[in-house]
Parts: structure tokens; sequence; C-alpha cells
């Protein structure tokens, strides 16, 4: 492992790229992601890696270059961001059907319209029945390693599906953060070279991307929902295998304070970091508060998010995008649905927050909290909304 | 045009027998993209890899677990082929280059119809194209979206009727001429840009056979009768590709480095438009007066070429 160094993390997660023997890069800017796209080019520019790296017209034919790249059996990345992960849009089910793995790094932030820069996670969220495993860091340091074991995680011969590590737009892509980068013989050592299951080559001439007649479309479904559920072995294991050879350890729901807690907070990405300030502070006020920190967001880690919530009054659900209509955000909702059976289920307060780029404090997270108590039933609501 | 009469003497010696594009596909009868598409694998051989957009071409070969491919084959959607072909052709020089595969060139090609190529298709085309991929890309042009159900392109000729440039009382068909997309690849400075029809085998052959050697992006136009699409008979397939050449109005040339040159030199009159538009459907409401305008749209298209063809000159 390498000493510690100052650096921003959008540059970071270049320079983890960099790290891992990529083949092929299909990249177009869009802020925030667009350090990301800069800095690979520098890297790739300067000889530092031996890949090709394509500057695509557009974020449709960057996911396109991709998949085409992928199905010869190259190493590839990409990233993009908020109207750049919409205009893939089409192409995110496709690449997901054909089980062709690509790393793909999301800088998290508003889709329009309005336009907005700034973070929020409507861009993910309206991806989420596209069939990707969908992660997310919550620093800097996280967004090293988990690029790092996305390669390794999507190449899997158990998985063989395309990754996207999400990570806040400005509010952590733009952060400059003390950071630790493994050598290259550490990274060699955890990534091996990718092991295609099938490419495109003349030696073993194949047919991708045949069109399925209704006889045989349910059967590809489930097919790839039930490859998108098996991930999470192979995830955690190694998640696993990562933490034994750096000791940082990851798993799907984080935990902070959490136990025997009367009220949950659960977050997703980097507010994870304030909230667990307000989580000590209402602690040292002697209130029964913890934090609950989804990373993996596809597959869905039911299981562990039930162990995590186990004994919980209230769970207090933040939600960085909307689902229009009466219906929240997208991650309580879908909470909601999947406990709903459950005996003894925490009532869940959902709070619509941090929309394009408002700041979420220390101070905003203890006001939620104490207006959940207050609440009689469990609807949702925009927090701090000027009416 | 000789060399079409002599084709049947010399092509079992000339071509080879092996289809790497094969029978077992579902295209209607008399199909001019799946001709085309027959010659053109012919041509490319075996080590070559095809993207191929959505369109006619993409599913009359590929109901799972069919296909009625023998090279690599890869579809991903309608509008990216372009794209698709790009990375393939960056994922093989990367592995090549790095000895993670043979080290044997494989040539990346991409396949769409008119409608992936010069409306959905374009930007992802004028991308690769730009950017110099190692790339040849084949338009297998029918003049609609027939895949869809004969709805109108930018490719589909002044006048004719399609679904949604029906002959009407108020409008009578599509009411503008084709859009020149062999003209936009010249202008992307890429060193081969040619137009072909299945009509002329040999031709069309010879140009696939160029665009594979171009180790750069290379843009090949090929005219496609579509019986089906024209409301034509299945059996004039060939017949309306030759007359379509032979009335100039889709004459066959090639653009090479720049400089223009027809394959098929215009020794005797053209064949008067009225001669091909009444063998189709598609024209069948056409009066004298619109048949008079559509040859002069042709004439002044053909015009165009002509001068380029006189007075163009290598960049090189
Ligand atoms: C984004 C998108 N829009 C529309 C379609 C529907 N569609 C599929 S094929 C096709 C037309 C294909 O026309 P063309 O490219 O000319 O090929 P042809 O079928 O004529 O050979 C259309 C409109 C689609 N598949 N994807
Ligand atoms: S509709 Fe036309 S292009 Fe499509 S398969 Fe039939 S004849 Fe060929
Ligand atoms: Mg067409």
């Amino acid at each position: 492992m390498g000493k510690r160094i100052g650096m921003e993390v959008g540059i970071a997660a270049a320079e983890a790229v960099g790290l891992c023997n990529i083949d092929v890069a299909a990249v177009y800017p869009i802020t925030p992601q667009s350090h990301i796209a800069e800095h690979l080019s520098d890297i790739v520019h300067d000889g530092r890696i031996d890949a090709e790296f394509i500057t695509v017209e557009s974020e449709h034919s960057s996911i396109s270059a991709c998949v085409g790249a992928s199905a010869t059996g190259a190493r590839v990345y990409t990233a993009t961001s908020s109207q750049g992960l919409m205009y893939m849009h089409e192409v995110l089910p496709i690449v997901a059907a054909m089980r062709l793995p690509v790393v793909m790094g999301n800088a998290n932030r508003a889709i329009a319209g309005p336009l907005n820069i700034w973070n929020d996670h409507s861009d993910i969220m309206n991806q989420r029945d596209c069939g990707w495993i969908v992660m997310h860091a919550e620093n800097g340091q996280e967004v090293i390693d988990m690029t790092i074991q996305s390669f390794k995680i999507a190449e899997h011969p158990d998985v063989m599906l395309p990754t996207v590590l999400n990570m806040d737009g400005f509010q952590l892509t733009h952060m400059i953060e003390p950071l630790e980068f493994p050598t290259q013989e550490e990274v060699n050592k955890f990534l091996p070279d990718r092991v295609p299951f099938a490419t495109l080559h003349p030696d073993k001439p194949v047919s991708m991307g045949c069109f399925n007649m209704p006889e045989i479309f349910t059967e590809t479904m489930k097919v790839k929902d039930t490859a998108l559920i098996n991930s999470k072995k192979t995830i955690i294991k190694i998640w696993n295998e990562w933490g034994k050879q750096f000791g940082r350890y990851y798993k799907p729901v984080e935990t902070y304070k959490s136990k025997g807690a009367e009220t949950l907070i659960l977050t997703v990405g980097s507010m994870g970091e304030t909230a667990s300030v307000a989580v000590d502070e209402m602690k040292k006020a002697g209130k029964s508060v913890g934090l609950v920190k989804l990373r993996l967001w596809r597959p869905f880690p039911l299981e562990e998010l039930r162990a995590a919530i186990k004994g919980c009054k209230t769970l207090v659900v933040m939600d960085r995008s909307v689902t229009f209509g009466g219906i929240g955000g997208p991650v309580a909702t879908e909470i909601k649905s999947l406990i709903f059976h459950d005996k003894d289920r925490p009532r869940i307060i959902n709070y619509l927050m941090g929309l394009g780029g408002r700041d979420v404090t220390v101070e905003d997270f203890i006001s939620m909290v104490e207006r959940a108590a207050k609440k009689k039933d469990e609807t949702y609501e925009f927090y701090g909304v000027r009416e | 045009m000789n060399t079409v009469e002599n084709f049947e003497i010399f092509a079992p010696r000339l071509i080879d027998k092996r289809e790497l594009f094969c029978p077992g596909h579902r295209a209607c009868q008399g199909c001019g993209e799946v001709l085309a598409l027959r010659l053109i694998m012919k041509a490319l051989g075996e080590d070559t890899v095809v993207s191929n957009a959505t369109g006619c071409m993409e599913i009359v070969s590929t109901a799972y677990p069919h296909t009625a491919w023998e090279v690599p084959y890869i579809h991903v959607a309608f509008e990216n082929a372009a794209a698709v072909g790009s990375g393939v052709e960056a994922g093989l020089k990367a592995l090549r280059r790095k000895g993670k595969i043979a080290d044997r060139y494989v040539k990346s090609v991409a396949i769409a119809g008119d409608g992936g190529t010069v409306d959905i298709g374009l930007q992802a085309l004028s991308g690769a194209m730009e950017r110099g991929h190692d790339l040849a890309f084949f338009c297998l042009d029918n003049e609609a979206y027939m895949n869809t159900g004969i709805q109108r392109s930018s490719a589909t000729p002044f006048m004719a009727a399609t679904t949604t440039s029906p002959a009407g009382k108020a409008i009578k068909g599509q009411r503008t001429g084709k859009k020149n997309l062999p003209e936009i690849m010249v202008a992307h400075n890429i060193p081969y840009v040619a137009t072909a029809c299945p009509s002329y085998p040999i031709d069309l052959m010879n140009k696939v056979e160029k665009a594979r050697n171009i180790k750069g992006p290379a843009y090949v136009h090929v005219f496609s009768v579509c019986p089906t699409g024209w409301r034509g008979a299945s059996n004039e397939t060939i017949k309306l590709g030759r007359m379509a050449v032979e009335t100039g109005f889709f004459p066959l040339y090639e653009v090479e480095n720049g400089k223009y040159r027809l394959t098929m030199e215009y020794t005797e009159k053209r064949r008067p438009m009225e001669d091909y538009l009444k063998l189709q459907g598609r024209f069948r409401h056409l009066d004298p007066a619109d048949i008079a305008k559509v040859q002069a749209l042709v004439d002044k298209e053909f015009r165009k070429l002509m001068h380029k063809v006189e007075t163009s000159v290598p960049w090189s």
C-alpha cells in the first residue's frame, strides 16, 4: 500500500482505473464526471497504460462502443453522469441481458428538467430496472477501492454483468481527500486478467444479441433476474478478499452505532458521512439513534437490510430522488414493499431531500429525526421545501 | 455493362463458394438486401466481425436460437451499429497489441439499413468515421423503414408512397429527394466511399474488397431493391437494380481520396425514369407531370455528380 496523498476524488477514480489494465475506455464528458474523462485521457496519452481511448460523439455511443469492445473480450470502462446516463438508457438493459461486463463510474447529478448540474440520485434511480449491479461509494477511498473491485465483480465467471459505481457529483467527485492507492503489484495480485465466456472472434464465431420470440423472452428475463440475484454472493466474496488483502472491509449494508437504536437513519452515498456526525450529536444528547447505509442497491441486499434494522421502531429513509405521482422516494418505496409482511417492521418515514445540490447539514439530519418522531402516518415529505 | 454478362462465365472460378451468410434466413422472396449481404460477406471473408443494426437483415437472420451468420456477429440496437463496430475494432486492436489474442488481422464492419444509417444512425456513423476507426460501414438502402412496415426515411425517393408518406389527395407521397449520404461521407475526408448494387455483383464485391483492405474508415452505400416495400414483383429485383443505375437515378461510382470515378460508364443515353417508375406500385400515383418532376430531379443530381467526376482530384 502506498502512502496517503491528497487528491481530488474524480482524479482518483481515473487513477484507480489506470491501475486495472483496461483495454478500452469510451467516455463522453459531462459535469461533474469530466475530470474523470480528462484525467483518464491524460493517463492514456502519456503512455502510462496501454489502452484504446475512444473519444465518442455521445454517451449512446460510449456505452455502445463499450458493448462492442467487451464482446471481443476486452476489459472496458466508461464514466458518465445525469443526462449522459439518461442518454445511455436504451442500451443499459441490453448490456446486462448480453451478460457483458462493463464497468461504469457515475458522478451522480440531478436530471433535467429544469437543468441542474448538482448532486442528487435521480440519474441512477431512473436506471434501476436495467439489470446492472448498482453500488454507491461514500468517500474517496471507497471510490478507489470499489472501482478496482468493480472489474473483478463484473468479469467474474459467476457474475458477467455490468456494474455502475455511483459517486456523488461535486460533493464527492470534487472533494480533495487524503487517499491511499494500492500499488500496481497489489492490484495485479487482486485482479486477474479477464477470462471471457464467449468473444467475437473468427476462431469460434458466435452470434450475440439475437432477438427473442415470446416463447423464450420470459425465460430470458428470469435468467437476467437470477443472474443479478446470484451476483450478491460473489460480490460479498470479492469484498472479503479485498478486506483480507487491504484491511478495508466492505458490506452490502453498512451500519454505524445502529445496535439497539430505536430510530435508524437510512442513507445512500456520501450523505452517510454527515449523517454519522448527526448520530454522534444525537447520541450525546441521549437519543437512541443509529445509522444504516445502503452500499449495494442492485442486487437488493434484503437479508442484510433486515438484519441491520431488526428491532428498530422508526426507519427514517433519506431519498435523493423522487418517484413522482404520490409515491415518494424510490429507496423508501422499495424498502416498504420488501418488508411489508415482516412482523414488527419499523414505521418508515421518508424524506425527499438533497435534491439538485441542496445542502443537507448535520442540523438537517437532527431536525428530520425529531420531526419523524412526531409524525403519525408514513407519508413522505419534501424536506426543507419553501412553499 | 459486359461485366454482368461475363459474370456467369467467370463467377464460379472467381467467387468463394462458401456462404458466410447462410440459407435459412427469413427474408422475403426477391429481397435485394439479403442478396447484397450474401455477396458482401463473400467478399469480406471469414476474418470479419459484423456489427448489425436493428432492421430487416437483423430480424430475418437471428431469431434465437437460430442464426444465419457464419462469422462473429453482434446486434445491439437500431442507431448504434457504427459505435458498436468502433468498440469491436478498438477491442480487437488492443487485445492483439497486448498479446491477449492471436496476432491476426480481423476486420470490423458495421451493417445497417438506410434508416439505421441516414437517419437515426447518422450521429454514430459520423462519429466513427471522423475518429478514423479501421471500420467499413455498409448501408443497405431499400429506401424506407421496411422492418417496421414501409415508413419513409430520408433515403426515400421524391414522390414515393410509403406508409408515412402516403399518396394522398393533397400530398402525393414523399415531399423531398433522397439525402445524399455518400456525399456526407466524402465530407468526412475518409479514404474510400462507394455506391454499389447487387444487380452488379462483381462491381459490388470489388468495392467491398477495397473497403475491407483500407486500413481505416470506409463507406459503401448499397442500393437494395425491396419488392415488398416498393410494391414490385419479386422476380424483378435484379432488373430494377439495373434500371436504377441505367437511368442515372443511382449511379455506381467510387471516391478514392476525394477523387470521384464512375464504375459504370454511361455510353448511351440514360434510360428514362418512367421505365423504372412504372414497375413499382409506390410510384403508381404519379401522373406525367409528376414523372417529369422526378426526371428533372434525377437529371440535376446526375449533373452534380458528373461535375465532381470531371473536376475532382485526389487529395494526395
Ligand atoms: C430507437 C428505436 N427507434 C425505432 C425502432 C423501430 N425500428 C426498428 S427497425 C426500424 C426501421 C429499420 O429501417 P432500416 O434501417 O431502413 O432497415 P430495413 O428494415 O429497411 O432494412 C425501426 C423504425 C427501434 N428499434 N429503435
Ligand atoms: S421487406 Fe424488403 S428488405 Fe425486408 S426482407 Fe422483405 S424484401 Fe427484404
Ligand atoms: Mg430500409
